[in-house]
Protein backbone atom coordinates (compact mmCIF):
# COMPACT_ATOMS: atom_id res chain seq x y z
CA UNK A 1 0.00 0.00 0.00
CA UNK A 2 1.24 3.44 -0.99
CA UNK A 3 -0.29 6.90 -0.90
CA UNK A 4 -0.06 9.70 -3.45
CA UNK A 5 1.82 11.73 -0.81
CA UNK A 6 4.43 8.99 -0.47
CA UNK A 7 4.84 8.78 -4.25
CA UNK A 8 5.22 12.57 -4.48
CA UNK A 9 7.88 12.43 -1.75
CA UNK A 10 9.76 9.87 -3.85
CA UNK A 11 9.44 12.14 -6.90
CA UNK A 12 10.93 15.00 -4.89
CA UNK A 13 13.79 12.81 -3.69
CA UNK A 14 14.43 11.48 -7.20
CA UNK A 15 13.68 7.93 -6.09
CA UNK A 16 10.43 7.35 -7.95
CA UNK A 17 10.06 4.33 -10.24
CA UNK A 18 7.99 5.09 -13.34
CA UNK A 19 7.28 2.86 -16.34
CA UNK A 20 4.84 2.99 -19.25
CA UNK A 21 1.71 0.83 -19.52
CA UNK A 22 3.56 -1.30 -22.10
CA UNK A 23 6.73 -1.69 -20.06
CA UNK A 24 4.91 -2.82 -16.90
CA UNK A 25 3.95 -6.16 -18.50
CA UNK A 26 7.51 -7.53 -18.65
CA UNK A 27 8.28 -6.31 -15.14
CA UNK A 28 5.27 -8.13 -13.66
CA UNK A 29 6.14 -11.31 -15.59
CA UNK A 30 9.68 -11.19 -14.20
CA UNK A 31 9.08 -10.08 -10.62
CA UNK A 32 5.50 -11.08 -9.87
CA UNK A 33 2.61 -8.95 -8.65
CA UNK A 34 3.62 -8.43 -5.03
CA UNK A 35 7.18 -7.27 -5.70
CA UNK A 36 6.15 -5.12 -8.65
CA UNK A 37 3.45 -3.36 -6.62
CA UNK A 38 6.14 -2.39 -4.10
CA UNK A 39 8.75 -1.50 -6.71
CA UNK A 40 6.78 0.51 -9.29
CA UNK A 41 5.20 3.79 -8.19
CA UNK A 42 3.66 5.14 -11.36
CA UNK A 43 2.53 3.74 -14.73
CA UNK A 44 2.04 6.21 -17.57
CA UNK A 45 -0.69 5.82 -20.19
CA UNK A 46 -1.35 7.89 -23.31
CA UNK A 47 -3.36 8.40 -26.44
CA UNK A 48 -3.23 10.51 -29.61
CA UNK A 49 -6.00 10.76 -32.18
CA UNK A 50 -8.84 12.84 -33.62
CA UNK A 51 -11.16 13.98 -30.81
CA UNK A 52 -13.95 16.02 -32.37
CA UNK A 53 -15.44 17.25 -29.12
CA UNK A 54 -12.42 19.45 -28.41
CA UNK A 55 -12.35 23.22 -28.42
CA UNK A 56 -10.93 26.40 -26.99
CA UNK A 57 -12.14 29.53 -25.26
CA UNK A 58 -10.25 32.79 -25.23
CA UNK A 59 -10.55 36.45 -24.28
CA UNK A 60 -9.47 39.06 -26.83
CA UNK A 61 -9.44 42.11 -24.51
CA UNK A 62 -11.30 45.39 -24.99
CA UNK A 63 -11.21 47.56 -28.10
CA UNK A 64 -11.41 51.37 -28.25
CA UNK A 65 -14.26 52.20 -28.59
CA UNK A 66 -15.64 49.08 -26.97
CA UNK A 67 -17.42 46.32 -28.89
CA UNK A 68 -19.74 43.70 -27.40
CA UNK A 69 -19.27 40.43 -29.29
CA UNK A 70 -22.08 38.67 -27.40
CA UNK A 71 -25.09 38.42 -29.70
CA UNK A 72 -22.99 39.35 -32.71
CA UNK A 73 -21.17 37.30 -35.33
CA UNK A 74 -17.49 36.40 -35.10
CA UNK A 75 -15.11 34.43 -37.31
CA UNK A 76 -11.45 33.52 -36.91
CA UNK A 77 -9.78 32.98 -40.30
CA UNK A 78 -13.37 32.81 -41.60
CA UNK A 79 -14.22 29.93 -39.23
CA UNK A 80 -17.24 30.82 -37.05
CA UNK A 81 -16.67 31.18 -33.29
CA UNK A 82 -19.40 31.13 -30.67
CA UNK A 83 -19.82 34.64 -29.22
CA UNK A 84 -22.58 33.98 -26.64
CA UNK A 85 -20.46 34.87 -23.59
CA UNK A 86 -20.38 38.55 -22.61
CA UNK A 87 -18.34 41.05 -24.63
CA UNK A 88 -14.87 39.65 -25.30
CA UNK A 89 -14.99 35.89 -24.64
CA UNK A 90 -15.13 33.51 -27.59
CA UNK A 91 -15.46 29.77 -27.97
CA UNK A 92 -14.25 27.79 -30.97
CA UNK A 93 -14.95 24.10 -31.49
CA UNK A 94 -12.80 21.72 -33.52
CA UNK A 95 -15.60 20.89 -35.97
CA UNK A 96 -16.53 24.48 -36.92
CA UNK A 97 -16.42 25.16 -40.69
CA UNK A 98 -16.19 28.35 -42.76
CA UNK A 99 -19.56 29.38 -44.13
CA UNK A 100 -18.15 29.25 -47.65
CA UNK A 101 -16.94 25.63 -47.32
CA UNK A 102 -19.00 23.53 -49.77
CA UNK A 103 -19.24 20.74 -47.17
CA UNK A 104 -20.70 17.62 -48.83
CA UNK A 105 -22.41 19.51 -51.64
CA UNK A 106 -19.61 18.23 -53.82
CA UNK A 107 -19.60 14.73 -52.39
CA UNK A 108 -17.39 13.64 -50.73
CA UNK A 109 -16.27 16.99 -49.31
CA UNK A 110 -12.57 17.58 -48.64
CA UNK A 111 -12.94 19.67 -45.45
CA UNK A 112 -9.48 21.13 -45.82
CA UNK A 113 -9.78 23.84 -43.16
CA UNK A 114 -11.88 24.38 -40.05
CA UNK A 115 -11.85 24.80 -36.27
CA UNK A 116 -9.19 22.15 -35.66
CA UNK A 117 -6.80 23.83 -38.10
CA UNK A 118 -7.45 27.28 -36.60
CA UNK A 119 -6.62 25.93 -33.14
CA UNK A 120 -3.39 24.37 -34.46
CA UNK A 121 -2.35 27.64 -36.14
CA UNK A 122 -3.18 29.71 -33.05
CA UNK A 123 -0.96 27.40 -30.97
CA UNK A 124 1.80 27.71 -33.59
CA UNK A 125 1.82 31.44 -32.91
CA UNK A 126 0.45 32.48 -36.30
CA UNK A 127 -1.45 35.75 -36.72
CA UNK A 128 -5.11 34.98 -37.42
CA UNK A 129 -7.78 37.30 -38.78
CA UNK A 130 -10.64 38.03 -36.39
CA UNK A 131 -13.71 39.59 -37.97
CA UNK A 132 -16.73 40.60 -35.90
CA UNK A 133 -20.02 42.38 -36.31
CA UNK A 134 -22.04 43.53 -33.31
CA UNK A 135 -25.31 45.40 -32.83
CA UNK A 136 -23.94 48.26 -30.72
CA UNK A 137 -25.13 49.52 -27.32
CA UNK A 138 -24.70 52.74 -25.35
CA UNK A 139 -21.81 51.23 -23.42
CA UNK A 140 -20.41 49.15 -26.33
CA UNK A 141 -21.02 51.36 -29.38
CA UNK A 142 -18.71 49.74 -31.93
CA UNK A 143 -20.34 47.55 -34.57
CA UNK A 144 -17.48 46.19 -36.68
CA UNK A 145 -14.00 44.87 -36.00
CA UNK A 146 -11.39 43.32 -38.28
CA UNK A 147 -7.94 42.69 -36.88
CA UNK A 148 -5.09 40.23 -36.61
CA UNK A 149 -4.89 38.43 -33.30
CA UNK A 150 -2.06 36.38 -31.88
CA UNK A 151 -2.15 33.90 -28.99
CA UNK A 152 0.52 35.86 -27.10
CA UNK A 153 -1.75 38.92 -26.96
CA UNK A 154 -4.85 37.08 -25.74
CA UNK A 155 -5.72 37.43 -22.05
CA UNK A 156 -6.61 33.79 -21.62
CA UNK A 157 -6.54 30.97 -24.15
CA UNK A 158 -7.75 27.66 -22.78
CA UNK A 159 -8.21 24.24 -24.32
CA UNK A 160 -11.43 22.78 -22.96
CA UNK A 161 -12.45 19.43 -24.39
CA UNK A 162 -15.92 18.17 -23.65
CA UNK A 163 -15.27 14.55 -24.53
CA UNK A 164 -11.85 12.92 -24.88
CA UNK A 165 -10.15 9.64 -24.02
CA UNK A 166 -13.00 7.28 -24.87
CA UNK A 167 -12.77 4.10 -22.84
CA UNK A 168 -13.14 1.65 -25.73
CA UNK A 169 -14.59 2.45 -29.13
CA UNK A 170 -16.32 0.81 -32.07
CA UNK A 171 -14.43 -0.95 -34.83
CA UNK A 172 -15.99 0.45 -38.00
CA UNK A 173 -16.75 -1.60 -41.11
CA UNK A 174 -18.91 -1.21 -44.21
CA UNK A 175 -21.08 -4.11 -45.42
CA UNK A 176 -22.68 -2.14 -48.27
CA UNK A 177 -21.56 -2.27 -51.89
CA UNK A 178 -20.34 1.34 -52.09
CA UNK A 179 -17.48 3.27 -50.45
CA UNK A 180 -18.59 5.30 -47.43
CA UNK A 181 -16.88 8.32 -45.86
CA UNK A 182 -17.10 8.44 -42.08
CA UNK A 183 -15.45 9.92 -38.99
CA UNK A 184 -13.82 6.50 -38.74
CA UNK A 185 -12.13 7.10 -42.10
CA UNK A 186 -12.88 5.87 -45.60
CA UNK A 187 -14.58 2.48 -45.37
CA UNK A 188 -14.30 0.28 -48.44
CA UNK A 189 -17.34 -1.76 -49.54
CA UNK A 190 -18.02 -5.39 -48.69
CA UNK A 191 -15.97 -5.36 -45.49
CA UNK A 192 -12.94 -3.95 -47.32
CA UNK A 193 -11.33 -2.61 -44.15
CA UNK A 194 -11.95 -2.36 -40.40
CA UNK A 195 -10.92 0.83 -38.63
CA UNK A 196 -10.32 1.18 -34.90
CA UNK A 197 -9.72 4.25 -32.79
CA UNK A 198 -8.06 3.79 -29.43
CA UNK A 199 -4.44 3.09 -28.50
CA UNK A 200 -5.42 -0.22 -26.86
CA UNK A 201 -3.07 -1.23 -24.07
CA UNK A 202 -1.64 2.31 -23.78
CA UNK A 203 -5.04 4.01 -23.72
CA UNK A 204 -5.62 5.66 -20.30
CA UNK A 205 -9.01 4.35 -19.22
CA UNK A 206 -8.30 0.71 -20.17
CA UNK A 207 -5.65 0.84 -17.43
CA UNK A 208 -7.98 2.14 -14.72
CA UNK A 209 -11.28 0.59 -15.79
CA UNK A 210 -13.23 1.60 -12.66
CA UNK A 211 -11.67 5.11 -12.38
CA UNK A 212 -10.13 4.32 -8.99
CA UNK A 213 -7.21 6.72 -9.44
CA UNK A 214 -8.40 8.88 -12.35
CA UNK A 215 -11.01 11.47 -11.33
CA UNK A 216 -11.92 15.12 -11.27
CA UNK A 217 -8.81 17.21 -10.62
CA UNK A 218 -6.32 14.58 -11.80
CA UNK A 219 -3.25 16.26 -13.26
CA UNK A 220 -2.34 15.01 -16.74
CA UNK A 221 -0.21 15.62 -19.83
CA UNK A 222 -2.35 17.66 -22.20
CA UNK A 223 -0.92 18.57 -25.60
CA UNK A 224 2.58 19.24 -24.33
CA UNK A 225 1.86 20.86 -20.98
CA UNK A 226 0.16 19.91 -17.72
CA UNK A 227 -3.61 19.93 -17.81
CA UNK A 228 -6.39 18.61 -15.64
CA UNK A 229 -9.46 16.43 -15.76
CA UNK A 230 -12.26 18.95 -15.31
CA UNK A 231 -15.25 16.60 -15.22
CA UNK A 232 -16.40 13.36 -16.77
CA UNK A 233 -16.91 13.80 -20.48
CA UNK A 234 -20.17 14.09 -22.33
CA UNK A 235 -21.78 10.79 -23.36
CA UNK A 236 -20.10 9.17 -20.33
CA UNK A 237 -21.50 5.64 -20.24
CA UNK A 238 -19.81 3.59 -17.50
CA UNK A 239 -22.65 1.10 -16.94
CA UNK A 240 -22.13 -0.95 -20.14
CA UNK A 241 -21.42 -4.68 -20.06
CA UNK A 242 -17.86 -5.56 -19.00
CA UNK A 243 -15.45 -8.48 -19.32
CA UNK A 244 -14.30 -10.50 -16.30
CA UNK A 245 -11.31 -8.20 -15.97
CA UNK A 246 -13.55 -5.15 -15.85
CA UNK A 247 -12.94 -3.88 -19.39
CA UNK A 248 -16.10 -2.37 -20.89
CA UNK A 249 -17.11 -4.22 -24.07
CA UNK A 250 -18.57 -1.06 -25.62
CA UNK A 251 -17.67 2.66 -25.66
CA UNK A 252 -17.91 3.66 -21.97
CA UNK A 253 -16.28 6.40 -19.91
CA UNK A 254 -15.12 9.72 -21.34
CA UNK A 255 -13.24 12.67 -19.82
CA UNK A 256 -13.55 16.44 -20.07
CA UNK A 257 -10.08 18.02 -20.06
CA UNK A 258 -8.79 21.51 -19.50
CA UNK A 259 -5.41 23.24 -19.84
CA UNK A 260 -3.55 26.39 -20.79
CA UNK A 261 -3.49 26.62 -24.60
CA UNK A 262 -0.62 29.13 -24.45
CA UNK A 263 1.69 26.43 -23.10
CA UNK A 264 0.66 23.75 -25.58
CA UNK A 265 2.46 22.54 -28.70
CA UNK A 266 1.07 22.00 -32.20
CA UNK A 267 2.94 18.70 -32.16
CA UNK A 268 0.11 17.43 -29.95
CA UNK A 269 -2.78 19.53 -31.30
CA UNK A 270 -3.17 18.86 -34.99
CA UNK A 271 -6.03 19.97 -37.24
CA UNK A 272 -7.41 17.00 -39.18
CA UNK A 273 -9.54 16.66 -42.30
CA UNK A 274 -11.80 13.63 -42.44
CA UNK A 275 -12.73 13.15 -46.09
CA UNK A 276 -16.48 13.32 -46.64
CA UNK A 277 -17.08 13.88 -42.93
CA UNK A 278 -15.60 17.11 -41.60
CA UNK A 279 -12.86 18.69 -39.55
CA UNK A 280 -11.48 17.55 -36.23
CA UNK A 281 -8.58 18.09 -33.85
CA UNK A 282 -6.10 15.39 -32.93
CA UNK A 283 -5.09 15.67 -29.29
CA UNK A 284 -2.19 14.12 -27.39
CA UNK A 285 -3.00 13.10 -23.81
CA UNK A 286 -1.05 11.29 -21.10
CA UNK A 287 -2.41 10.17 -17.73
CA UNK A 288 -0.30 8.83 -14.85
CA UNK A 289 -1.65 6.00 -12.74
CA UNK A 290 -0.26 5.73 -9.21
CA UNK A 291 0.33 2.10 -8.25
CA UNK A 292 -1.23 2.38 -4.80
CA UNK A 293 -1.74 -1.35 -4.27
CA UNK A 294 -1.86 -4.74 -5.98
CA UNK A 295 -5.41 -4.16 -7.20
CA UNK A 296 -4.42 -1.02 -9.14
CA UNK A 297 -1.41 -2.91 -10.48
CA UNK A 298 -3.67 -5.72 -11.71
CA UNK A 299 -5.61 -3.18 -13.79
CA UNK A 300 -2.55 -1.74 -15.54
CA UNK A 301 -1.43 -5.28 -16.38
CA UNK A 302 -4.24 -5.61 -18.89
CA UNK A 303 -3.02 -6.99 -22.25
CA UNK A 304 -4.14 -6.35 -25.83
CA UNK A 305 -5.84 -9.75 -25.96
CA UNK A 306 -7.99 -8.80 -22.94
CA UNK A 307 -9.37 -5.68 -24.64
CA UNK A 308 -12.31 -6.40 -26.93
CA UNK A 309 -14.33 -3.98 -29.02
CA UNK A 310 -17.60 -4.26 -30.93
CA UNK A 311 -17.51 -4.39 -34.74
CA UNK A 312 -20.16 -2.00 -36.04
CA UNK A 313 -21.53 -1.59 -39.56
CA UNK A 314 -21.24 2.09 -40.47
CA UNK A 315 -23.29 1.62 -43.65
CA UNK A 316 -26.51 0.72 -41.80
CA UNK A 317 -26.57 0.10 -38.02
CA UNK A 318 -24.56 3.16 -37.00
CA UNK A 319 -26.28 5.80 -39.18
CA UNK A 320 -29.71 4.38 -38.29
CA UNK A 321 -28.90 4.44 -34.58
CA UNK A 322 -29.40 0.69 -34.22
CA UNK A 323 -27.49 -1.17 -31.56
CA UNK A 324 -26.78 -4.45 -33.38
CA UNK A 325 -23.15 -5.39 -33.89
CA UNK A 326 -21.34 -7.86 -36.15
CA UNK A 327 -19.36 -9.34 -33.27
CA UNK A 328 -16.35 -8.58 -31.11
CA UNK A 329 -12.65 -8.46 -31.88
CA UNK A 330 -9.61 -8.04 -29.63
CA UNK A 331 -6.84 -5.46 -29.79
CA UNK A 332 -4.37 -8.29 -30.29
CA UNK A 333 -6.17 -9.07 -33.54
CA UNK A 334 -6.68 -5.44 -34.54
CA UNK A 335 -3.01 -4.61 -34.07
CA UNK A 336 -1.90 -7.70 -36.01
CA UNK A 337 -3.20 -5.89 -39.10
CA UNK A 338 -6.09 -8.27 -39.84
CA UNK A 339 -9.29 -9.36 -38.14
CA UNK A 340 -11.67 -12.15 -39.04
CA UNK A 341 -15.39 -11.58 -39.44
CA UNK A 342 -17.20 -14.76 -40.35
CA UNK A 343 -14.88 -16.35 -42.87
CA UNK A 344 -13.51 -13.08 -44.16
CA UNK A 345 -10.11 -11.65 -43.25
CA UNK A 346 -10.22 -7.88 -43.18
CA UNK A 347 -7.22 -5.52 -43.10
CA UNK A 348 -7.31 -3.04 -40.21
CA UNK A 349 -6.57 0.67 -40.06
CA UNK A 350 -6.07 2.79 -36.97
CA UNK A 351 -7.23 6.38 -36.43
CA UNK A 352 -5.07 6.84 -33.34
CA UNK A 353 -1.29 7.00 -33.40
CA UNK A 354 0.23 4.35 -31.19
CA UNK A 355 3.67 5.71 -32.02
CA UNK A 356 2.74 9.17 -30.76
CA UNK A 357 1.03 7.68 -27.69
CA UNK A 358 4.25 5.83 -26.84
CA UNK A 359 6.16 9.07 -27.18
CA UNK A 360 3.74 10.83 -24.79
CA UNK A 361 3.85 7.98 -22.24
CA UNK A 362 7.66 8.33 -22.25
CA UNK A 363 7.62 12.13 -21.99
CA UNK A 364 5.30 11.94 -18.97
CA UNK A 365 7.51 9.23 -17.48
CA UNK A 366 10.53 11.52 -17.80
CA UNK A 367 8.69 14.54 -16.38
CA UNK A 368 7.88 12.50 -13.26
CA UNK A 369 11.39 11.03 -13.00
CA UNK A 370 12.95 14.48 -13.32
CA UNK A 371 10.72 15.89 -10.60
CA UNK A 372 8.84 18.20 -12.97
CA UNK A 373 5.44 16.58 -12.53
CA UNK A 374 3.81 15.57 -9.25
CA UNK A 375 0.72 13.40 -8.97
CA UNK A 376 -2.58 14.75 -7.70
CA UNK A 377 -5.32 13.01 -5.82
CA UNK A 378 -8.74 13.44 -7.46
CA UNK A 379 -10.95 15.89 -5.59
CA UNK A 380 -14.05 13.90 -6.62
CA UNK A 381 -14.76 10.63 -8.42
CA UNK A 382 -16.36 10.25 -11.82
CA UNK A 383 -19.43 7.98 -12.01
CA UNK A 384 -18.28 4.37 -12.28
CA UNK A 385 -19.76 1.01 -13.31
CA UNK A 386 -22.03 0.73 -10.27
CA UNK A 387 -23.38 4.30 -10.43
CA UNK A 388 -26.32 3.59 -12.71
CA UNK A 389 -25.16 6.55 -14.82
CA UNK A 390 -25.75 5.96 -18.52
CA UNK A 391 -25.86 7.64 -21.92
CA UNK A 392 -29.35 8.17 -23.32
CA UNK A 393 -30.41 8.71 -26.92
CA UNK A 394 -32.52 11.78 -27.65
CA UNK A 395 -36.20 11.29 -27.00
CA UNK A 396 -37.83 13.20 -29.86
CA UNK A 397 -41.17 14.79 -29.15
CA UNK A 398 -43.47 16.21 -31.77
CA UNK A 399 -43.62 20.00 -31.67
CA UNK A 400 -47.25 21.13 -31.81
CA UNK A 401 -48.47 24.09 -33.90
CA UNK A 402 -45.26 24.08 -35.94
CA UNK B 1 7.43 -9.70 -69.44
CA UNK B 2 8.07 -6.62 -67.37
CA UNK B 3 5.32 -4.38 -66.03
CA UNK B 4 6.07 -0.70 -65.95
CA UNK B 5 3.90 2.14 -64.77
CA UNK B 6 4.09 5.48 -66.50
CA UNK B 7 2.29 8.79 -66.35
CA UNK B 8 1.44 10.34 -69.70
CA UNK B 9 0.69 14.04 -69.95
CA UNK B 10 -1.29 14.98 -73.04
CA UNK B 11 -1.12 18.63 -74.08
CA UNK B 12 -4.41 20.27 -75.06
CA UNK B 13 -3.98 19.68 -78.79
CA UNK B 14 -3.50 15.92 -78.37
CA UNK B 15 -6.36 15.18 -75.98
CA UNK B 16 -8.82 14.22 -78.71
CA UNK B 17 -6.33 12.27 -80.89
CA UNK B 18 -6.19 8.45 -80.89
CA UNK B 19 -2.68 7.68 -79.71
CA UNK B 20 -2.30 4.95 -77.10
CA UNK B 21 -4.06 2.24 -79.13
CA UNK B 22 -0.94 2.15 -81.31
CA UNK B 23 1.05 0.79 -78.38
CA UNK B 24 -0.93 -2.42 -78.92
CA UNK B 25 -1.13 -2.29 -82.69
CA UNK B 26 2.43 -1.32 -83.60
CA UNK B 27 4.49 -2.37 -80.57
CA UNK B 28 2.64 -5.41 -79.24
CA UNK B 29 2.39 -3.87 -75.76
CA UNK B 30 -0.42 -4.65 -73.34
CA UNK B 31 -1.67 -1.84 -71.18
CA UNK B 32 -4.00 -1.36 -68.26
CA UNK B 33 -5.41 2.11 -67.56
CA UNK B 34 -4.99 2.96 -63.88
CA UNK B 35 -6.18 6.52 -64.11
CA UNK B 36 -7.46 8.82 -66.83
CA UNK B 37 -8.34 12.44 -66.37
CA UNK B 38 -8.92 15.53 -68.48
CA UNK B 39 -8.46 18.68 -66.44
CA UNK B 40 -10.59 21.81 -66.84
CA UNK B 41 -7.68 23.31 -68.76
CA UNK B 42 -8.18 20.35 -71.11
CA UNK B 43 -4.84 18.73 -70.47
CA UNK B 44 -5.03 14.97 -70.26
CA UNK B 45 -3.35 12.67 -67.77
CA UNK B 46 -3.21 8.95 -68.28
CA UNK B 47 -1.61 6.51 -65.88
CA UNK B 48 -0.76 3.24 -67.61
CA UNK B 49 0.63 -0.07 -66.57
CA UNK B 50 2.45 -1.35 -69.63
CA UNK B 51 3.47 -4.95 -70.21
CA UNK B 52 5.77 -6.00 -73.05
CA UNK B 53 9.37 -6.79 -73.94
CA UNK B 54 12.11 -4.25 -73.29
CA UNK B 55 12.83 -3.30 -76.85
CA UNK B 56 9.21 -2.78 -77.84
CA UNK B 57 8.55 -0.87 -74.62
CA UNK B 58 11.33 1.60 -75.35
CA UNK B 59 10.16 1.98 -78.95
CA UNK B 60 6.61 2.57 -77.76
CA UNK B 61 7.71 5.22 -75.31
CA UNK B 62 9.80 6.83 -78.04
CA UNK B 63 6.72 6.91 -80.27
CA UNK B 64 4.66 8.59 -77.53
CA UNK B 65 7.34 11.20 -76.96
CA UNK B 66 7.51 11.94 -80.68
CA UNK B 67 3.79 12.64 -80.80
CA UNK B 68 4.27 15.31 -78.11
CA UNK B 69 3.12 13.31 -75.08
CA UNK B 70 5.22 13.89 -71.95
CA UNK B 71 6.23 10.61 -70.32
CA UNK B 72 7.15 10.31 -66.67
CA UNK B 73 7.74 7.29 -64.45
CA UNK B 74 4.94 6.98 -61.91
CA UNK B 75 6.91 6.79 -58.69
CA UNK B 76 7.92 10.45 -58.99
CA UNK B 77 4.34 11.50 -58.51
CA UNK B 78 3.29 10.29 -55.08
CA UNK B 79 5.04 11.42 -51.96
CA UNK B 80 4.74 11.19 -48.21
CA UNK B 81 5.49 14.24 -46.09
CA UNK B 82 7.05 12.74 -42.95
CA UNK B 83 6.59 16.01 -41.06
CA UNK B 84 2.81 15.71 -41.46
CA UNK B 85 2.43 11.94 -40.96
CA UNK B 86 1.49 10.94 -37.40
CA UNK B 87 1.87 7.20 -38.11
CA UNK B 88 -1.75 6.37 -37.37
CA UNK B 89 -2.02 3.95 -40.28
CA UNK B 90 -5.56 4.70 -41.40
CA UNK B 91 -4.14 4.66 -44.95
CA UNK B 92 -2.77 1.12 -44.73
CA UNK B 93 -5.91 -0.90 -45.56
CA UNK B 94 -6.93 1.65 -48.21
CA UNK B 95 -3.86 1.05 -50.35
CA UNK B 96 -4.65 -1.58 -53.02
CA UNK B 97 -1.00 -2.57 -53.59
CA UNK B 98 0.41 -2.63 -50.04
CA UNK B 99 2.62 0.36 -50.78
CA UNK B 100 1.82 1.66 -47.28
CA UNK B 101 2.88 -0.73 -44.56
CA UNK B 102 3.33 -0.81 -40.80
CA UNK B 103 6.73 -1.30 -39.24
CA UNK B 104 5.68 -3.56 -36.37
CA UNK B 105 8.63 -2.55 -34.18
CA UNK B 106 8.66 1.24 -34.46
CA UNK B 107 4.95 1.31 -35.33
CA UNK B 108 5.81 3.75 -38.12
CA UNK B 109 3.98 3.84 -41.43
CA UNK B 110 6.35 3.24 -44.33
CA UNK B 111 5.75 4.18 -47.96
CA UNK B 112 7.23 1.76 -50.49
CA UNK B 113 7.24 3.87 -53.63
CA UNK B 114 7.99 1.01 -56.02
CA UNK B 115 4.67 -0.63 -55.18
CA UNK B 116 2.57 2.52 -55.64
CA UNK B 117 0.23 2.69 -58.62
CA UNK B 118 -0.80 6.28 -57.89
CA UNK B 119 -4.49 5.53 -57.39
CA UNK B 120 -4.67 8.49 -54.99
CA UNK B 121 -6.90 6.96 -52.30
CA UNK B 122 -4.28 7.63 -49.59
CA UNK B 123 -4.36 11.32 -50.54
CA UNK B 124 -8.08 11.52 -49.75
CA UNK B 125 -7.85 9.13 -46.82
CA UNK B 126 -5.07 10.86 -44.86
CA UNK B 127 -6.56 13.17 -42.21
CA UNK B 128 -3.23 15.02 -41.93
CA UNK B 129 -2.67 15.69 -45.66
CA UNK B 130 0.62 13.80 -45.48
CA UNK B 131 0.21 12.10 -48.86
CA UNK B 132 0.25 14.08 -52.07
CA UNK B 133 0.09 13.27 -55.73
CA UNK B 134 1.20 15.40 -58.62
CA UNK B 135 0.45 14.58 -62.23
Amino acid sequence: MKTIEEINKKIKEGKVVVVTAEEILDIVKEKGTKKTAQLVDVVTTATFGPMCSSGIYFNIGYTKPRIKLGGGKVTLNKVPCYPGFAAADLVLGASSLPEEDPRNQVYPGEFRYGGGHVIQELVEGKDLILEATAYGTDCYPRKYLKTYINIKDLNEAVLFNLRNCYQNYNVAVNTSSRVIYTYMGILKPNLGNANYATCGKLSPLFNDPYYKTIGIGTKIFLAGTTGFIAWWGTQHNPSVERTEKGIPKFPAATLALIGNLKEMSSKWLVGTSLYGYGVSLSVGIGIPIPILDEEILSYVCIEEKDIISPVVDYSSSYPQGKEDILGFTSYAELKSGRIKIGNKEIPTGCLSSIKKAREIANILKNWIKEGRFFLSKPVASIPSADSGYSFKPLKERKVEND
Amino acid sequence: MIKRRVVLHFPKELVDKPIVYRLVKDFDLEFNILKAEVSPKEEGVLVLEIKGNDEEFLKGIEYLKNTGVKVQPLSQDVSMDRSRCVDCGVCIPLCPTQALVRNKVSWEVEFIKERCIACGICVSGCPYKAMSIKF
